[in-house]
């Protein structure tokens, strides 16, 4: 009875603390969700719960001793782990949510009020564990399925009107327009975002955009409008923003930098991302900005953190991709030999520069650049080629089987690596290398380091990324064909960007940590975390 | 800051002075606002808070009590006044306030009034990191007859020459036709690079122009550039493909040989590089992505001063310094916004036949018996029985007695026209009288206090 009579009173000031909790968390969204749908079922079983209070007040006093150890018991362990570091992760990271470390979670940042917290949330779990007992016991089993749920990334769910209500909702709350889709989706792909590029998103946007820096609103044109493509530009292009805004950042008062700063950035990476779906490596860029930003120490003035965030981001760039790059040239120029004709395909930076050194170490090799539309990124990659000197034949994708029989390697660019191994790259990849495997030509990726991703994906399907279907329309001799298709019902233009190569095709992947076969890519992810 | 905004109204209205001679043309009233209401609307929509406006004593002082200007103008305007007679051009202007430029600059003249998405030039000057962006139009021709003119005469007006390479976005020659004595010459070092250009003369240039701050600080040092769009902006565009531009390091031996020691030292001044300019090439020299193609060289043929333009095709883009714009603006910018053609303080008599298109501005009084088609009517204005006017423009403060009869007219502040006056095609200058029973087409009439003024 005396217990039953402490459930009432803190039953109200749960309330008011939960409200004001809520008010200080709005950095954790997914703390504040998980906490929103509890007070959802409590609302919901409350009412039930009043009848059935006095029946389960027997079963709440038992269970409650258990519920009570196993709450403080699971403190410990998780409020290291979130201490470390705040990791706002962007949305592909899966977050486990076992029911029994929810309440641990939730009241981490209130280190005075713990005690307090986990007697209410001793509590909680009492009156919950019992409302569950005394409904329905078929609701017991998903409490255990509960730690596989995933969530699932907002960037791959466009057809759901809810997630897509979410996200509005976010956006106005960061004062960042919404890009609205464009044109007939194909059913295929219909849950994945396809914007125009004659729709910029700064046509929303004030003109001397206060609310997002400048430098931001330059990056995110140059994405959207294509003047900066290819993985390692976009991210070196993103750091520099970065630093740039970092610059011009000054601490309010009262404020943390470490926190402060991360929630800034954060309004950013939504608008870049509207602009243009964010990269596998630009992510893991951001999150070793957001690491750094946050293992800064409190006591760091101002000026000392902003040096040293600015040098962090400066040794990146200066490890991940500079010298990244040298490492991989030099393994790869030991895989070419005189006489080689080596099949390239799309532009991509590190080929080009793989292709160049080879050339400056006066190996004799010539080269056969395939290139497909609408992108015809082979052409850049030609004209770099041919400047340097290097002999060069280009043919478009449809001729690659045509070709095939006098090439003696095939070098491929990736935009990411998934962990079970597979390639993510320009759209055409995955038919290269299969064709290749059909004429037992050597497919070698060259991919560095920081573009791994812990993703994984066995088709092209489930996360890709739309282009402007309009890029599709081509004019000859003065007609074009498609240019009224959006009157057509029946018609839809699909403008893919990635595709994804499975790892039987490919025969050796070369990194900076050496070389290395395909499915050895989740041994690097694991090793890289743990030095980390 | 991104970008901050300025308006450049000291102008004179030297190609109206009929019009200007009382009124400065900033104030002239355009569908019953403030001719300069117009750019700082458009500056207000977009999202601006701050305007720097460019002005004379005269202008700031009617700023101040005209009610438009108090009530509806949101953004905090900083004025700065310039010597009227101090025959200071446009970017004499912006050397006068360097000391206020912190950042890029949207420099906009007072008389254009135009719908344009400004967004379209920004995002040039943004993404392309560009010197200049500026705005052009496809000029109309003005349908309407203009008060005072004999006859069709086209007026001679020089030409100007754009050239715009294949996108039409690249602002790469730029010369007007005085210029040009001995025909059009085009430097080799252009066609090199940009083999395909289009050269056009029918545009209009809305003087709206984003500058970069170092081109401020270029015009803080080179005091002979007085006027943004006659010097600075051929000289920009000229720039671009000089030989010094493409090279940095060459400046130092362009200066150690002598040669044209001028340009280098400006170059010096205009191509002040961002922090991380390394950063930024490492970007650029990663990314597949070229502006033009066909030749071997890298995007922007390794230039870093680049001048773009935004041309418009549709919508509404027209600058007010002529007689004929002027009538023209009048016409169209009623249109731009949607607000009720006929002011709620205006009394109007019920047997008044007023069309739809016409505006009729504050506290104006309409007599019976009276017909107003296609006309706009100043505020206070006072039109007396059986009047008949068409086509017209008439100004504040005006008194039209009995009887009258104007058509396709411009009729300035405070004239009065007598009862039975019949006027086709006639400006009337400020403060003027018409006799009564006066029949006057296709002149002028002006004080003869103004004839005197050259």
């Amino acid at each position: 009875m005396a217990d039953s009579g402490v459930t009432d009173e803190p039953g109200t000031k749960d309330d008011v603390h939960r409200a004001k909790t809520e008010g200080k968390e709005l950095s954790k969204e997914e703390k504040q969700r998980l906490r929103k749908e509890k007070k959802q079922q409590k609302k919901n079983k409350e009412k039930k719960d009043e009848k059935a209070s006095h029946e389960s007040e027997k079963k709440k006093n038992k269970e409650e001793k258990p519920v009570s150890a196993a709450a403080p018991a699971s403190q410990p362990p998780t409020q290291p782990s979130t201490q470390k570091a705040p990791s706002a992760v962007p949305a592909p990271a899966p977050v486990p949510v076992p029911v029994s470390e929810t309440p641990a979670l939730a009241d981490k940042p209130a280190k005075t009020k713990a005690d307090l917290k986990a007697e209410r949330r001793a509590r909680q779990e009492a009156e919950r564990a019992s409302k569950q007992a005394a409904t329905s016991k078929p609701k017991a089993p998903p409490n255990e399925l509960q730690p596989v749920v995933k969530r699932l990334p907002e960037h791959v769910q466009v057809d759901n009107p809810g997630v897509l209500k979410k996200l509005a909702k976010k956006l106005e709350r960061q004062q960042i327009p919404l890009r609205l889709d464009y044109g007939y989706k194909v059913s295929l792909f219909s849950h994945l975002h396809q914007y125009s590029r004659k729709a910029p998103l700064t046509q929303q946007l004030s003109i001397p955009s206060t609310v997002i820096h400048p430098a931001i609103v330059r990056l995110g044109l140059q994405y959207s409008q294509g003047i900066v493509a290819g993985s390692n530009a976009r991210s070196v292009a993103l750091l520099h923003a970065f630093k740039q805004v970092i610059r011009d950042y000054t601490t309010p008062p009262n404020e943390e930098l470490s926190r402060d700063l991360v929630n800034k950035l954060k309004p950013y990476i939504s608008f870049l991302s509207q602009c243009r779906p964010l990269s596998a490596s630009m992510g893991n860029a951001i999150k070793y900005i957001k690491k750094e930003i946050s293992n800064i120490p409190s006591q760091c003035k101002e000026e000392e953190a902003k040096r040293k965030l600015l040098s962090c981001i400066d040794c990146y760039i200066d490890e991940k991709i500079i010298l990244a790059a040298k490492a991989i040239a030099k393994s790869s120029i030991e895989k070419i030999s005189n006489g080689d004709v080596i099949l390239v395909y799309g532009c991509s930076s590190l080929v080009n520069h793989i292709l160049c050194e080879a050339f400056e170490k006066n190996i004799k090799f010539r080269v056969i650049v395939v290139d497909s539309r609408p992108r015809l990124e082979g052409r850049e990659a030609l004209r770099r080629l041919v400047q340097r000197g290097i002999s060069c034949t280009y043919v478009l994708i449809s001729a690659v089987s045509y070709i095939l029989p006098e090439v003696s390697k095939v070098f491929l660019g990736a935009h990411a690596l998934l962990a079970n191994g597979y390639v993510m790259s320009r759209v055409g990849t995955s038919q290269i290398a299969l064709v290749a495997k059909a004429f037992n030509v050597p497919v070698l990726v060259c991919c560095e380091t920081y573009k791994f991703c812990e993703r994984v994906q066995t088709d092209s399907f489930v996360s890709n990324e739309l282009d402007d279907p309009d890029d599709l329309i081509v004019t000859r001799k003065g007609k074009t064909q498609l240019e009224h298709w959006q009157d057509v019902p029946s018609l839809g233009l699909l403008n893919l960007v990635y595709d994804v190569t499975p790892p039987d095709f490919v025969d050796l992947v070369i990194t900076d940590l050496g070389m290395i076969p395909c499915t050895s890519v989740p041994v690097v992810l694991r090793v890289k975390n743990v030095d980390q | 800051m991104e970008l901050q905004a300025v308006l450049m109204a000291a102008g004179g209205g030297s190609r109206m002075t009929d019009l200007t001679y009382n009124t400065p043309k900033p104030m002239l009233p355009v569908g019953n606002k403030p001719l300069m209401w117009y750019p700082l609307n458009l500056l207000e929509r977009v999202g601006f808070e701050e305007v720097i406006v460019i002005t004379t004593k005269e202008v700031q002082k009617m700023m101040a009590t005209d009610p438009k200007m108090k009530i509806d103008v949101k953004m905090k305007l900083d004025v700065v006044c310039i010597q009227e007679d101090g025959d200071m051009g446009t970017a004499d202007a912006l050397r006068h306030i360097q000391q206020k430029i912190k950042t890029d600059v949207l420099v906009v003249s007072c008389d254009l009034i135009t719908d344009v998405a400004l967004h379209e030039v920004v995002d040039l000057f943004r993404a392309h990191n560009a010197t200049l962006a500026m705005l052009m139009s496809n000029a109309h021709e003005f349908t309407e007859t203009v008060p005072g003119q004999k006859g069709k005469k086209k007026t001679a007006e020089q030409r100007d020459f754009v050239g715009v390479d294949q996108s039409g976005k690249r602002l790469l020659f730029m010369a007007n036709e005085a210029d040009l004595e001995d025909g059009l010459s085009i430097r080799k070092s252009i066609m090199r690079k940009h083999p395909r250009m289009h050269i056009k003369t029918g545009l209009v240039d809305a003087h709206l122009y984003c500058l970069k701050k170092a081109v401020v600080d270029f015009l803080a040092d080179n005091k002979s550039i007085s006027s943004i769009r006659g010097e600075l902006v051929p000289y920009l565009v000229r720039k671009q493909f000089s030989k010094t531009t493409n090279s940095p390091k060459i400046k130092d031996d362009a200066e150690n040989q002598n040669q044209k020691t001028n340009d280098s030292s400006t170059n010096h001044e205009l191509l002040i590089s961002s922090r991380d300019e390394p950063l930024l090439q490492l970007a650029q020299e990663r990314s597949c992505w070229n502006d033009h193609r066909g030749d071997m060289s890298e995007a922007y043929h390794g230039g870093k001063l680049r001048c773009y333009v935004h041309i418009i095709d549709q919508g509404l883009c027209c600058r007010v310094n002529t007689l004929a714009a002027y009538i023209e603006a009048n016409r169209l910018a009623p249109k731009l916004f949607e607000e009720p053609a006929v002011h709620p303080s205006a009394v109007i008599s019920e047997r008044c036949q007023m069309g739809s298109d016409s505006i009729i501005g504050a506290l104006c009084q309409v007599a019976d018996k009276t017909s107003i088609k296609r006309s706009t009517l100043g505020n206070s204005t006072t039109v007396k029985e059986k009047v008949k006017v068409t086509n017209s423009i008439i100004m504040h403060g005006v008194t039209i007695e009995e009887g009258c009869n104007i058509q396709g007219s411009v009729i300035c502040s405070n004239a009065v026209i007598g009862r039975g006056a019949d006027l086709k095609y006639c400006l009337v200058g400020n403060g003027q009288r018409i006799e009564p029973e006066a029949e006057r087409t296709n002149e002028v009439i002006v004080g003869t206090d103004q004839l005197m003024e050259i």
